[in-house]
Formats: structure tokens, C-alpha cells, sequence
């Protein structure tokens, strides 16, 4: 008896849960924000790089600053400054958060808003600055 | 252990049509989860068509329905019907809920019902709770004291009393903890949004003597700590109650009490 039962535990399913869970904006930006965080690893590998490079003589710079300013590095780099503030919002927003307060319905759903569309504008003015300023 | 798909035995598949009821004018299609434990298939999905002139306005009216009329191997929770025992609590339409105070007519399309998420299952829309349950046990939701009884009850202040509201509302019903990807991930050491806001409502009592060895019990990087406030708690929870914010008030006590 005792056996049947241990086998039918072991057999019981897992009931779906990514798979058929309707996303939440909060739940989201939560994986942007983990998303973001783990990709700035490999941006801030690339800013070494380049400082390194910049280190290390004209013939390595020339190297690094044509392939930052390729078309698809120009992509990355706008990808990264994208993952910077992002995170950097969303870092903010679990601070608020972590004292408590804005977790009500309004406060909750306001702030993750305001990290995605935040990050988005905060890049487009970082680079809309950066091009006017060539 | 973040695990993003199913194992193999419970990965789902299609299910059977049952017929539509004749000569009804006003039908909605129900797609249910089955899983029968005595026939060794896999998960799937069965639809069904309730008869909405035939039955009650909210969708654990409908699968009684079809449990009374279609098909009676149907399995799921249910009792009181007006969202105070939790038994119903389901995943309807994308997100967890009870059956018993969620409305066909709130659901656009066809209604979606699947047992609450990343749970084993135990037949159809019946989950194991007995992990849940023995987690909620280990918080020791009941009122700690040393000294010594007095002769009427424990008082309060109408003060005090207050801070409880928002949190004894709980009925246990699971649909936050299971709507928590924190949860689903490391279920087995976190103890999880409801089980959590319950250590709360004993950490603010009052009457409670124990806060320090209760904070003790919860100083741990998963018993309190895997909360990454994704909110899907909060917005979960039938009774509008908000788990996440009582975690994030269990967090600021640990800090508070190091000063």
C-alpha cells in the first residue's frame, strides 16, 4: 500500500505554469531586469575593451573604435545604453519598493511602467545628444 | 531551480471534443485540463459547451454544470461558492483565481482553466497542497506568549487591532503563492507569498511575544528572501490583499532590528 502510493506521487504531473501564465507588467520588467543586468556584464566587457585598447596604442584603438562604430556595433552599443538605463530604473524602483512603499495597485503598476518607458527615452536622448554634438 | 518546460510526463496534449447541448441558444466553450491518474496517458485538454440559460453567472457554476451534465469524471475543488473557503482557487483565463467569484462574462473567448500553476497534480484540477500547507504550519500561525495568561482574553488596542486588517483576510486559498515565479522555481525552500504575509500578521500582533525567534525562523536567503517583488502575488489574490508588501515589511523589521 505504502508503495503504491510513493509510485503514484512519482507519477503525478507538474501542472503548466510559464506556459499558460497570462504576463503581468510587473513580472516583465522583473525578467527585463534581470535580462538587462546579465547583458551589462557583457557591455562593461566591451568598455574595457575599448579602454584597453585606447591603453594600449593608435594601431589597437583604430581597430576598436572602427568596430564600435560599424553598423552592428553602433547596434550593440545602442543596445547596451538601453540595458544601462533600464537597469539603472528598475534598480531605483525595487529601492523604492524595498521600503515598502508604492506596492499598492496604482504605485505598483506606475513604477514598472515608468522603467520601460524610461529606459526607452532616456536612450533615445543619450544618443539623440551624442549624434547633435558630432 | 529554474526549470522553463515541463517534464515529460506532464506535458500537454490534445484532449477530447464533447458534444455541444442541443437546442441551447446561449453557449460558452470551456477548455479544461484532465488528468486522470488511473489511465497513465499524459495531460490534456478537453472542451466542453455549457448551456448559459441552463446555469448560474460564474465559471465554477460552469463546471458544475458540466460535471452534472456532460461529464462527471470532471474533478475539481469547491464548497462554499462565495469566495470564503478558497477551495475553488484555479488558474481561469491566464490567472490564478476562484472559480466561485470570477464571471464567464469577464473572460473574452473561450474560458481556459488549468489546476494551479507548477503543482503536482493529483487528478484533473485538484493540486497536492500538502507542501503548502506544512509550510504555512512552519511560520506557527498561532499567538505566542511568556507571560502568564490573564484571566479574560489577550487585549488590544482598536490601534493595534487595525494593523491586522489587510492580512487575517487570508483564506489560504494557494492562488499567490502559485502565481509566483519565485515560488515555482524554489517552492521547496521559499516559503512563499502566503505563507510569508501569515508570518507577518503574527509578527505585527500585539499580543505576540515571539518576534524575535520568529524573525530568527524567517533570516534565511530563501525562507524570505527569494521575494523579487514580481507582484504576481498581489495581483493575484482574491481578497485584495497584498503579500508583497507584507514581505517587504518582514525585510524592513530584519533591518530595523540590527539597529
Amino acid at each position: 500500500m505504502a508503495e503504491t502510493q510513493q509510485r503514484l506521487e512519482d507519477r503525478r504531473p507538474l501542472s503548466p505554469h510559464l506556459q499558460i501564465y497570462r504576463p503581468t507588467l510587473t513580472m516583465t520588467m522583473s525578467i527585463v531586469h534581470r535580462i538587462t543586468g546579465a547583458a551589462l556584464y557583457g557591455a562593461f566587457f566591451l568598455l574595457a575593451w575599448y579602454f584597453i585598447a585606447a591603453a594600449a596604442g593608435p594601431e589597437a584603438f583604430v581597430w576598436a573604435s572602427w568596430t564600435l562604430t560599424s553598423i552592428p556595433g553602433l547596434i550593440i552599443l545602442f543596445g547596451a545604453t538601453w540595458a544601462l538605463f533600464t537597469h539603472l530604473l528598475g534598480g531605483l524602483r525595487h529601492a523604492i519598493w524595498d521600503t515598502g512603499a508604492a506596492m499598492d495597485e496604482k504605485g505598483r503598476e506606475a513604477l514598472a511602467l515608468a522603467t520601460a518607458i524610461g529606459g526607452v527615452a532616456l536612450t533615445l536622448l543619450v544618443w539623440f545628444a551624442a549624434f547633435s554634438l558630432r | 531551480m529554474v526549470e522553463l518546460a515541463l517534464p515529460k510526463n506532464s506535458v500537454v496534449g490534445a484532449g477530447k471534443t464533447w458534444p455541444k447541448p442541443q437546442g441551447a441558444s446561449r453557449v460558452t466553450e470551456f477548455r479544461i485540463y484532465r488528468w486522470n491518474p488511473d489511465d497513465g496517458a499524459n495531460p490534456r485538454i478537453d472542451t466542453y459547451y455549457v448551456d448559459r440559460d441552463d446555469c448560474g453567472p460564474m465559471v465554477l457554476d460552469g463546471i458544475i454544470w458540466i460535471k452534472n451534465k456532460v461529464d462527471p469524471s470532471l474533478t475539481f475543488r469547491r464548497s462554499c461558492r462565495e469566495g470564503i473557503c478558497g477551495s475553488c482557487a484555479m488558474n481561469i483565463d491566464g490567472v490564478n483565481t476562484l472559480a466561485c467569484t470570477r464571471g464567464m462574462d469577464e473572460i473574452k473567448g473561450a474560458i481556459k482553466i488549468y489546476p494551479l500553476p507548477h503543482m503536482p497534480v493529483v487528478k484533473d484540477l485538484v493540486p497536492d497542497l500538502t507542501h503548502f500547507y506544512a509550510q504555512h504550519a512552519s511560520i506557527e500561525p498561532w499567538l505566542k506568549t511568556d507571560t502568564p495568561a490573564p484571566e479574560k482574553e489577550w487585549r488590544q488596542s482598536p490601534a493595534d487591532r487595525d494593523k491586522l486588517d489587510g492580512l487575517y483576510e487570508c483564506i489560504l486559498c494557494a492562488c499567490c503563492s502559485t502565481s509566483c515565479p519565485s515560488y515555482w522555481w524554489n517552492g521547496d525552500r521559499y516559503l512563499g507569498p502566503s505563507a510569508l504575509l501569515q508570518a507577518y500578521r503574527w509578527l505585527i500582533d500585539s499580543r505576540d511575544e515571539a518576534t524575535g525567534e520568529r524573525l530568527d525562523n524567517l533570516e534565511d536567503p530563501f525562507r524570505l528572501y527569494r521575494c523579487h517583488t514580481i507582484m504576481n502575488c498581489a495581483k493575484a489574490c482574491p481578497k485584495g490583499l497584498n503579500p508583497a508588501k507584507a514581505i517587504a515589511q518582514i525585510k524592513n523589521m530584519m533591518i530595523e532590528r540590527q539597529f
